[in-house]
């Protein structure tokens, strides 16, 4: 047990859970997950992320599938013979042991004795850089260093997993950033497996090798970031990941790699189709990014009328009302003569570039 | 009453509001406390002679110092009997669901409910010589003659500690439903089985609730006057008794007073003592 030190694998085998009042929690989930990878649980609240995070820890058995970690099938084992570490949202510190006392429990669970306890989380505070908050109480520390005692704790039983269950939802903006960065730190040098449960896009996105989408208890993409984000395989991803404008359209002709749609807006675009080929007359939902398109001169593209400008910072937000009324969004990067435009004045709109829209079978 | 001044602190209230209560306790508590010391320090029934005599005879007397020494014992059984009883019922609260929850509060609460004496009576019909328990031992054939539980000290403890169980098992119930259940979780997740969790983590971060359970519980069982003169019988003989007989048979008021501040000082030591290992588990783990 002692020398499980990081690497090694978690599959997530056509996991059901069906809770005791019978919704359904998470259906048929499947997530195979190399050793050493950083991985997103990603996905609004209720959706199921935290069931599965749950479950992988033996929190909750599932009603259906198995968990693996490494060549083992964990599901009849406890959580405290799981091995598997867990940051919760809350820290969950012990408040009434001391900081050294808190990173060194799981050791003492394992009859590890006092002095190697006190001299391993004293090895894993100088890790996480607060070698002098041994003697304190957890109350005494900030949010951030409590979450770094927290992740010592968790890497003193030596996991075979760690679990990050919104491990910076409670942190401030710019400390935010810094523990991400020093998480991303910490996993690279111990090498370890690790999950993070988040509603945050660019969380997800920044930290993860590889980003699992969920929505009401449903996988709805697993892979890396840019794949999450630039080629969405469900409209849901593509509308929850990152901002987008849908706008209707009919399918003219349609191969693997690009659809010819008439956007009801009034121009035919070539878009990336989804989810295979799209059937010829088939309704679809077009999305584009609002950073995707641009004001065109010529008679290209469609037509819109602005209806605000919004400077905000680095970009600029044009929202712009097409022909058939569709609302869309434009986004400028800022630069010299980009201003914002007059309410009421007539643009014509284009895609920067044909594989940037992707194509959707419309569902109703 | 009058207008308030303009630049008034909106959080800071007059002590005004507190005098009715103030002077409610001052007529019926802390007058009659004071005259109850003045009385007892008088060696002599008719009040002339002042002297610390009644103190010095109850503190010689070994008949009187085993009646305290007994009435403080009776206080740790009964405490200790509700807190092994209440918290696994307060540990089991925390962990049904919401309809079991009212079942079990009905149940801890419904003691209150009923009057002393009724609560008393059942006790002598459940123990006594022809009760329901020797009466159901006989006809199981496991014992030939009656037990002896009623007028014994195994009986005043259980039925104590049936009448004083909600004092112990709702602090209880509040401190366990103060522990975040991430922290056991935690526990759990670090490694620790079920018992390491209680006794690492669960019962520590209870013993606020632990020890206002036991302090009220103690000072409850320690002047329960009925069920322990009923359930004792003429045999056992409690502080409360004891001043009793004292006050009212004897006619022995100074005495009857100084029992009573010597016990009062007593519950008042015991409670401190709990009172210091409160103060002591707040800063708990500190090594």
């Amino acid at each position: 047990m002692a020398d499980t030190q990081g690497g090694r694998s978690l599959v997530v085998d056509a996991v059901t859970h069906r809770f005791p009042n019978g919704a359904l929690a998470v259906e048929n989930i499947n997530l195979d997950v190399k050793g050493g990878e950083i991985i997103a649980l990603l996905g609004p609240s209720g959706c199921g992320k935290t069931t599965l995070l749950r479950i992988i820890a033996g929190f909750i058995a599932q009603t259906q599938g198995r968990i693996i970690i490494g060549d083992d099938i964990v599901d009849p084992l406890p959580p405290n013979r799981r091995a598997v570490g867990i940051v919760f949202q809350n820290y969950a510190l012990f408040p009434h042991l001391s900081i050294s006392e808190n990173v060194g429990y799981g050791l003492a669970a394992r009859g590890v004795d006092k002095a190697t306890r006190q001299r391993e989380a004293q090895r894993l505070l100088e890790l996480v850089q607060l070698p002098t908050m041994a003697d304190r109480l957890p109350r005494q520390l900030s949010g951030g260093q409590q979450q770094r005692v927290a992740l010592a704790r968790a890497l003193a039983i030596k996991p075979s997993i760690l679990l990050l269950d919104e491990p910076f939802a409670a942190l401030d903006k710019n400390l935010r950033l810094d523990m991400q960065i020093e998480v991303k730190r910490l996993q690279r040098v111990s090498g370890i497996t690790t999950l993070i449960v988040t509603h945050d896009q660019e969380e997800a996105l920044s930290m993860a090798d590889r980003v699992a989408v969920l929505s009401h208890g449903k996988l709805e993409q697993f892979g890396t970031p840019s794949d999450v984000y630039d080629r969405p395989q469900t409209l849901f991803v593509n509308t929850f990941v990152g901002s987008t404008n849908r706008m209707p359209g009919t399918v003219m002709s349609s191969d693997r790699t690009g659809a010819k749609v008439r956007l009801d807006a009034g121009s035919e675009i070539i878009a990336r189709p989804a989810t295979g080929s799209l059937t010829e007359g088939g309704r679809v939902t077009v999305c584009i990014r609002p950073e995707h398109l641009q004001f065109v001169n010529d008679d290209a593209g469609f037509a819109g009328v602005i209806g605000m400008s919004l400077p905000l910072g680095a970009t600029v937000v044009h929202e712009v009302t097409t022909a058939d009324g569709t609302g869309v969004k434009v986004s400028q990067a800022r630069f010299g003569e980009t201003r914002t435009l007059e309410s009421g004045a007539a643009v014509r709109l284009a895609p920067l570039a044909p594989a940037l829209a992707n194509a959707f079978p419309a569902t109703l | 009453m009058g207008a308030a001044p303009a630049a008034r602190d909106v959080t800071s209230y007059g002590t005004g509001l507190a005098a009715p209560l103030a002077l409610f306790f001052l007529a019926f508590f802390v007058a009659p406390l004071l005259q109850l010391f003045w009385l007892s320090l008088h060696n002599d029934t008719a009040g002339l002679h002042w002297g610390i005599g009644q103190y010095l005879q109850f503190l010689t007397d070994p008949f009187s110092l085993s009646v305290l020494g007994s009435t403080l014992l009776l206080g740790a059984a009964v405490t200790a009997v509700c807190l092994l009883l209440g918290f696994p019922i307060a540990w089991l609260y925390q962990r049904v669901g919401p309809r079991l929850q009212t079942v079990i509060i009905l149940i801890v609460l419904l003691p209150l409910l009923t009057s002393v004496v009724v609560r008393t009576f059942a006790w002598i019909v459940i123990l006594g010589r022809q009760g329901i328990i020797n009466a159901t031992l006989q006809s199981l054939g496991m014992i030939d003659t009656p037990l002896r539980l009623l007028y014994t000290q195994f009986g005043v403890v259980i039925a104590l500690a049936q009448v004083q169980m909600p004092l112990m098992v709702l602090p209880l119930i509040t401190a366990l439903g103060r522990i975040d259940s991430n922290l056991e979780d935690a526990s759990c997740s670090l490694g620790a089985g079920s018992w390491r969790t209680l006794w690492r983590i669960v019962l520590p971060l209870s013993l606020p609730g632990i020890i206002a359970g036991c302090t009220l519980t103690y000072a409850a069982a320690i002047t329960a006057f009925i069920t322990q003169s009923l359930i004792g019988g003429g045999q056992m003989l409690f502080m409360p008794m004891y001043l009793y007989q004292q006050a009212s048979a004897l006619q022995n008021w100074p005495f009857a007073a100084a029992i009573s501040i010597i016990f009062l000082l007593a519950v008042l030591a015991v409670v401190s003592v709990f009172t210091a290992l409160g103060r002591l588990s707040r800063g708990y783990g500190g090594a």
